[in-house]
């Protein structure tokens, strides 16, 4: 993570369009986006957002209070880094040359990452983890051919009682 | 939903506080509007409704309106709202509806109709065209902070997302010029949106917002039940918070350290309705008082207090003031680039309270010493009981001193017809009427002379700067204030552009007098063609050969036309014997210039008085 780099949590409503307005909010506005992901919460009409983005004191707080104004956004929070689970995952798909495979396999190991695929010819891999282990195990592959690969960006919660509902 | 149907007789000597109260216990939304706008006609029409009925969602769009208690809508017919207009006709005796000649006019007008009464505006157009025409006058309402709820119909759902005829995402459009939009694809939703809708175009920071209505979700029927008393659908975090102790505390020391405190205000004191506690404050804690173009008509043009516009273009004395105060409190206004300038220049020295019901405004252009959230009524109203009385004689000198400075004086050669004596002379004869402009150097001449006495009275395009607002915003203008005489001034270049609504002034009857400063040229950018590109007149000199006064007439309105002071005295006098349109046409010189002006990005020291 670069060091002005900051993540906002989001609780939004759960219908079409809401997606829109957030990033079309942020290129309007001229913030960064470096990721989002989103996904439906135990309340089926509210999904949670994770964004990570970058800037200095100013767009933080600009983010935060534009993002706020949306009616779709119902909750959103900076979040503390130091008291946060965050992880992000990772598909990795490279070219297995002959007699590799244990090289290869090793570094899985290490890394605490699973094979999902095996072709005669390829190995895909995932891996889950703070977005700095993924950086690690991806310069570590760079050895390799890679085919293709995903990530999903970033998506982040709060410890204990850290809560996007009962923060104020 | 809770379904409350309440009937309320109010005997018509009962005092305004007891229905408040009956409100509060309520929260009831449409009471509410009634109440503030002065009328107790829902009243009645609350009484009529019986529960649950099947309805069709055309018929509940009009049902919904008529329960937020909207008597007036301006719009224009097409195929995708036809069934609105249809149940529209069957309630033409309570709800009136303006068909504009365009819609960018209607929704202008809805515009101009919302600033005059504080209530909102609606529009209604037809899906495709009918809807992307209402863009120019939404942006205008959103940079403005004006509730417009627009209405607009779509294709039916099953056609949405194929290119149909007249089709248009009109709210991916209008996403980022609108507060919130919607498009109802489904009828069980239709009643709650409307709902919604209204309360968020009302509510904290006023802005417009639209609904886009597929076909079939007008002609489906449903269950409706009409509650009479709209839920408010604000999002708990939406709601404006109270006001911080602590804050107000911090603000009271900061007011009372000062020696030279400045009070600048925007849009935001007119819309709050904040005049009176506006002045009251400035006489706690005796500071002088600037206005940004949004402002004016807060406080009247001759209180003392008032030392004139803030700005591009505003008084030398008003701006010079403010460079030398050493606490500037900001009131509703966004310090926008125009009023702003220099931002270091504006800085320095300074210390910054800002005053806004919207958070994210806090900070957003300048940075502040301390932000105060909440309604400028609310908190100028708090401050005042908490601000022991500041006097401070040195500064008081110093801001009567400079209203004496030659640099101040806006005078203009009074032998000639010139802006400045045509807006004194319909200033004199009209003084508390409202005035709205188009864009260019006559809204800028109208922001310097016309000197405004009640709040609510100077419709003008701040934000956006949209020629072509002036006709439709004038004509919303008149009628929000009952049909008294409006006066628009405009100019050659903006009239152009929605000249075709003086055959909605004439249609219906408004007494409109459209004063058009012609300067034959695009003025305002030709001043700056003067100032800052050596004269080199690039497609700003018109050659229109316009006959104003044989247009007027073709119109079916009346037409003047003055080139001296004595012939527009007697074109008004003529004007004001009539209560129909009436243009007249002010010939002006090409060179006539709006001064004193700071170069965008100047500051005090860079401007220009001659
Ligand atoms: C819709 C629109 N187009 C262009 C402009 C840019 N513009 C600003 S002022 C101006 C000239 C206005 O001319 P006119 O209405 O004749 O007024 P004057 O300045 O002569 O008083 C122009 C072209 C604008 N503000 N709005």
């Amino acid at each position: 993570m670069q060091s002005n780099q900051f993540i906002v949590s989001l609780l939004v409503s759960n219908h079409a369009g809401v997606l829109t307005r957030i990033s079309s909010l942020f290129a309007r506005r001229s913030f960064n986006i470096e990721s989002l992901t989103v996904g439906v919460t135990q309340d089926p009409s509210l999904s949670r957002m994770t964004i990570v983005s970058w800037g200095d004191e100013y767009l933080r707080e600009q983010i935060v209070k534009q993002l706020h104004k949306l009616v779709d956004v119902k909750k959103v929070q900076l979040m503390d880094q130091d008291r946060i689970v965050v992880r992000e995952l990772m598909i990795v798909k490279i070219k297995l040359e002959d007699g590799k495979l244990a090289e290869v396999m090793q570094a899985v190991n290490a890394y605490r990452a699973n094979v999902v695929d095996l072709s005669p010819s390829s190995i895909a891999v995932e891996i889950t983890g703070e977005p700095t282990k993924l950086n690690a195990f991806l310069n570590f592959l760079s050895k390799y051919e890679i085919i293709e690969m995903c990530r999903t960006g970033p998506t982040a919660l709060g410890r204990g009682s850290y809560c996007l509902e009962n923060e104020p | 939903m809770q379904v409350m149907v309440i009937s309320l007789q109010i005997p018509a000597d009962r005092e305004y506080p007891s229905i408040q109260e009956a409100l509060q216990w309520n929260h009831c939304r449409a009471f509410f509007y009634m109440w503030a706008s002065g009328s107790a006609g829902v009243f009645a029409h609350t009484e009529k409704m019986e529960a649950k009925m099947v309805m069709t969602g055309a018929r509940i769009v009009i049902e919904t309106l008529l329960e937020h208690g909207v008597d007036t809508i301006f719009g224009y017919p097409g195929g995708s709202v036809i069934h609105i207009y249809d149940e529209l006709y069957k309630k033409r005796g309570e709800l009136r509806h303006y068909t504009t000649c365009h819609e960018q006019g209607a929704v202008h007008a809805a515009d101009g109709y919302a600033r005059v009464t504080g209530k909102p505006g609606v529009v209604i157009a037809t899906s495709g065209p009918g809807a992307t025409n209402l863009v120019t006058g939404i942006a205008n309402a959103y940079l403005d902070s004006s509730p417009v709820v627009a209405i607009t119909g779509n294709v039916p759902t099953h056609l949405l997302g194929r290119d149909s005829f007249q089709e248009v995402d009109i709210s991916g459009i209008t996403m980022p010029i609108t507060k919130h939009n919607y498009i109802v694809k489904d009828i069980r939703a239709l009643a709650d949106t409307i709902h919604e809708a209204f309360s968020i175009a009302c509510s904290g920071r006023p802005g417009p917002v639209l609904i886009d209505i597929t076909k079939d979700v007008q002609t489906g029927t449903t269950e409706y039940e009409p509650s009479g008393c709209p839920t408010i659908h604000l999002p708990a975090q939406k709601k404006p918070a109270d006001l911080d102790e602590k804050e107000l505390d911090e603000a009271v020391q900061l007011i009372q350290a000062a020696e030279r405190p400045y009070i600048y205000c925007g849009g935001g004191v007119v819309i709050s309705n904040a005049s009176e506690e506006l002045l009251a404050f400035a006489e706690n804690i005796d500071a002088p008082i600037g206005l940004s173009l949004m402002g004016l008509s807060a406080v009247p043009y001759v209180h003392p207090r008032f030392l004139g516009m803030v700005g591009m273009h505003g008084r030398y004395g008003a701006t010079k003031i403010l460079h030398e105060s050493d606490l500037l409190i900001a009131v509703g206004t966004r310090f926008s680039d125009r009023s702003v300038g220099n931002k270091a220049e504006f800085l320095r020295n300074r210390k910054i309270l800002q005053i806004d019901i919207d958070p994210a405004e806090i900070g957003k252009n300048l940075e502040v010493t301390l932000g105060l959230h909440g309604d400028a009524k609310a908190v100028l109203a708090a401050l005042n009981s908490r601000m022991p009385r500041q006097r401070h004689a040195a500064w008081s000198r110093v801001v009567e001193d400079m209203k004496a400075h030659p640099d101040n004086n806006l005078e203009m050669d009074p032998a000639r017809l010139t802006p400045q004596s045509i807006m004194d002379a319909v200033c004199r004869r009209m003084g508390e009427h409202v005035v709205a402009t188009d864009v260019g150097q006559h809204q800028m001449w109208t922001s310097q002379y016309y000197r405004f006495k009640k709040p609510r009275t100077f419709i003008t395009s701040g934000g956006l700067g949209a020629m072509g607002f002036g006709m439709g915003a004038a004509i919303g203008a008149c009628i929000g204030s009952g049909k008294k005489r409006t006066v628009l001034f405009t100019s050659d270049g903006s009239f152009h552009m929605n000249m075709n609504e003086m055959a909605t002034a004439v249609s219906n009857g408004l007494p409109l007098l459209v004063v058009l400063l012609n300067n034959h040229a695009l003025g305002m950018v030709r001043q700056w063609q003067t100032l800052f590109f050596d004269g080199r007149y690039s497609h700003t000199m018109l050659d229109r050969r316009t006959d104003y006064v044989k247009l007027a007439e073709a119109f079916g309105a009346q037409g003047y036309r003055a080139e001296t002071n004595e012939e527009f005295e007697q074109c008004l006098d003529a004007a004001l014997r009539v209560q129909a349109p009436v243009l007249i046409e002010c010939l002006i010189d090409s060179d006539e210039r709006v001064l004193p002006m700071i170069p965008p990005g100047g500051s005090i020291n860079d401007i220009i008085l001659k």
